[in-house]
């Protein structure tokens, strides 16, 4: 009997869902790291009970901790983020240069072969990678020492590498995303780095078609298909064929296509979907209605789900890693909200209830199938 | 000995509860007695000092005999109330937030 683990970060603390196949009982334990910010829990998918988590304070810095049995246990690993070198500066928010300063991990992403190795994605805007299950951290600087780091500046929640996804066909290849700065690719294991932010519009900046400077807040890839990236940029979905070289919009019929997360199903590479989000300036679901849109056509047209959804004084955001799918049959579909709630579709996002509702608010939500 | 009050967080990452005693040669300054802390719980690495820096964290406080020490010098010997362990060295998260 297949069974399902979600793990949930949260401003104060960390919880993990579990249910079987069937996906309406739901045990939930927690919290995990009390009273801390976990940004981010990923599971090793080479090893399950593998898990690495981000916990942090505005108090007491950064703590990396593992578990080795699913999460009933956890020891704290290394949580020294040194960057390579002369760190050096990028932008602040008033254009002045500001210092390269390490403030926190926004996202961990255990490799896809090796359940020792895993990467982290941190702010001040940086990749490190650990071989020896967290105990170690390296930064891969190529990406950081890429020509336009001094040019890189922060987004409102700061200057955060939050996206990682490697390429499941090509081992070199990897894709990230950083805001403000927009989308890099790696193809020879994070040596080095090129931009792949061609086709981004952003009217907020400058130079709306610049190089760099763009805030992508998401990007989400189906492991079939690793040349096709869906992206929920600040304003407008993305699409693009060629691994990221060129992006096209699809954002099509959608309410507003303001948002931050973004999500391919597991079993249909051309079905996406999002959270429309009202605008930069009011992070919450247009006319208080908490609805999903999906698309089955890769982007360009999008059918709302509201099926057990609040559809009237709903006023909360889904940030960017708050939203993930299982892989059975049908797909599971995940997300967590600022309100505390994380609601669950067994059935591909046509009906949806809340697996719990009144948790604090909701940085994060990771699935693992287990078989 | 010199006797340490954590704050609670720093208590439960260590694993401890009341006041933790250290043994620090020599007079003890604020710097010897968190590399003391930093030797028995490695855990704390980072958590009271900026790894990179060695400076105290922004929203960490440091109190001695009632004092607010957290602006002294490093190297500077703490009262000799510490350091004979009448009094306790004091950590403290900063009261902010929500």
């Amino acid at each position: 009997m297949s069974k399902v683990r979600v793990l949930v970060g949260t401003r104060k603390g960390a919880f993990i869902l579990s249910s079987d196949g069937k996906r309406k009982k739901w045990k939930v334990e927690g919290p995990l790291f009390s009273g801390w910010e976990v940004y981010h829990m990923k599971a090793s998918p080479v090893d399950p009970d593998r898990i690495y988590a981000s916990q942090c304070s505005g108090w007491f810095g950064q703590l990396i901790q593992r578990s080795s049995d699913g999460g009933k246990t956890w020891e704290p690993v290394g949580n020294t983020f040194a960057y390579d070198g002369i760190a050096g500066t990028h932008q602040w928010y008033d254009g002045t240069a500001h210092p390269w300063e390490f403030k926190r991990v926004w996202h961990l992403e255990p490799s896809l072969t090796e359940p020792e190795a895993v990467y982290a994605g941190v702010e001040d805007a940086a990749l490190f990678r650990s071989g020896d299950g967290g105990r170690t951290w390296q930064e891969l600087s190529g990406l950081r020492r890429h020509g336009s780091g001094p040019r890189w500046q922060p987004g409102a929640g700061g200057m955060c590498l939050h996206t990682i996804i490697p390429d499941p066909v090509n081992p070199g290849r990897i894709f990230i995303a950083i805001s403000a700065a927009g989308a890099f690719r790696t193809d020879d294991g994070g040596a080095t780095w090129r931009p792949i932010n061609n086709g981004l519009r952003s009217e907020h900046i400058p130079d709306p078609t610049a190089e760099v400077g763009h805030c992508v807040h998401r990007i989400a890839m189906h492991p079939s298909r690793p040349n096709v990236l869906f992206m929920q940029k600040h304003w407008d979905i993305m699409r693009s064929d060629d691994a990221g070289d060129s992006w096209r919009e699809v954002s099509g019929n959608l309410p507003s296509d303001f948002g931050f997360p973004i999500e391919v199903h597991s079993h249909e590479p051309d079905t996406v979907y999002v959270v429309p989000i009202k605008s930069d300036s009011e992070h919450f679901p247009p006319e208080g209605k908490l609805r999903v849109y999906r698309s089955r056509t890769g982007g360009g047209e999008w059918e709302a789900l509201t099926k057990g959804l609040p559809q009237k004084d709903c006023y909360v955001n889904v940030l960017r890693d708050s939203m993930a799918v299982d892989s059975l049959d049908s797909c599971g579909v995940y997300f967590g909200t600022t309100g505390g709630q994380v609601y669950a579709s067994p059935d591909s996002g046509d009906t949806w209830e809340p697996i719990v509702r009144d948790l604090p608010a909701v940085l994060s939500v990771e699935v693992q199938t287990l078989r | 000995m010199i006797k340490v009050i954590l704050p609670f967080h720093l208590k439960n990452l260590a694993g401890v509860s009341g006041t933790v005693a250290l043994e620090v040669a020599g007079p003890p300054t604020q710097r010897s007695v968190l590399d003391a802390i930093e030797k028995a719980y490695p855990v704390l690495r980072g958590t009271i000092r900026d790894q990179g820096t060695g400076k105290r964290r922004a929203f960490v406080r440091f109190f001695a005999c009632g004092q607010d020490v957290s602006h002294e010098p490093d190297e500077n010997p703490l009262p000799q109330a510490v350091a004979e362990g009448r009094e306790p060295f004091m950590i403290v998260g900063a009261i902010a937030g929500g």
